[in-house]
């Protein structure tokens, strides 16, 4: 039976953060759906790595720091027409909010905030989209929809992008639509090791579904988002986090 | 007590804001503090690396007992 309303046969799909975790997974899954992929991080080692993982042919690699606005321009005149962008890079650094410096705030702010919103606004301005292209932002839970403590910094670049996504929607409609997902705690190397294995288990119990998330949970919601199959969904974000919101 | 430990103290104690300055010692079982929370050990954390430029995992937090044992742990990590 050949009929899938969430193939991604012929797009043309660009994926930022793709060197490790949610943004690997969303590269295999694309693949497998047919689509060819330009994968972009500045994590060069990373980006070959799930390459390699990739099925089918004609799939691309640029690392970029996406933060330098000369990288940005490079790699936007570098690109072929799109059909979707995944904007998944992201970055944290757990801090009290009395512990909070410039340089740490600068940077999580440039690499989840500034970052996508510049690399948006350049793919728009040089009609990098086809007709019908969708949009997704990997946000969180966090910032939007819960707090946690050490999350302020983090929450901030969140809460900003989630802002820019809804106006980016209403801005793309109807020729692109453009949406985001917003993974609760996913098993990714995003959060470090600043909290202790115990830490993690006790935080496990606060999820309905009594684990965290596998990039693949969220890679095959951003699919969705990619495909036809959510052809009159937008400025929408999917909440994917084992229940955590309920409560 | 020797000046360092002494120091290492006093940054580990500016990250409280209740508990008496009396109650920090080397011995001191610092997970037993009432006020100490997880919220507390990430700026203890931070302190350490910005202070002592020494980076220490949630899980080298909870294997320390005392301060000592902290402070101790901090100094082999700056030697290393």
């Amino acid at each position: 039976m050949s009929y899938n309303p969430f193939s991604l046969e012929g797009k043309t799909i660009l994926v930022t953060g793709a060197a490790g975790g949610i943004g690997r997974a969303t590269s295999i899954e694309c693949a497998k759906l047919g689509a060819k992929l330009v994968l972009t991080d500045i994590n060069e080692t990373g980006l070959t790595e799930t390459k390699a993982l990739l099925e089918g042919e004609g799939h691309e690699c640029v690392s970029a720091d996406l933060t330098s606005q000369e990288a940005l321009d490079d790699l936007v005149n570098s690109l072929p027409m799109l059909d979707g962008f995944v904007s998944n890079a992201g970055v944290t650094k757990p801090t009290p909010v009395k512990m909070i410096s410039k340089e740490a705030l600068e940077r999580i702010m440039s690499i989840n905030t500034y970052g996508p919103i510049y690399l948006t606004q350049r793919l728009l301005k040089k009609k990098k989209f086809n007709a019908n292209a969708s949009l997704v932002f990997t946000v969180s839970i966090g910032g939007v929809y819960t707090t946690a403590p050490g999350n302020a910094m983090y929450g901030a670049s969140k809460g900003a992008l989630q802002v820019f996504v809804r106006n980016v929607a209403l801005e793309g409609a109807p020729r692109i639509r453009c949406n985001s997902v917003n993974p609760g705690m996913v098993n990714t190397n995003l959060a470090g090791r600043a909290y202790s294995d115990d830490d993690k288990a006790k935080d496990m119990e606060t999820y309905p579904m009594k684990r965290y998330g596998e990039p693949r949970d969220v890679a095959l919601a951003i699919v969705y988002l990619l495909s036809d199959a959510s052809s009159w969904v937008t400025g929408h974000s999917l909440i994917i986090d084992g229940g955590k919101t309920l409560y | 007590m020797n000046m360092e430990i002494k120091e290492f103290i006093e940054h580990f104690a500016e990250q409280f804001d209740e508990t008496d300055i009396s109650e920090f010692k080397p011995e001191t079982v610092f997970h037993d503090l009432e006020e100490y929370t997880s919220l507390i050990a990430l700026s203890i954390i931070l302190m350490v690396d910005e202070e002592y430029s020494v980076t220490i995992d949630g899980n080298e937090m909870k294997s320390c007992v005392t301060i000592e044992d902290l402070f101790n742990l901090v100094q082999k990590k700056a030697e290393q």
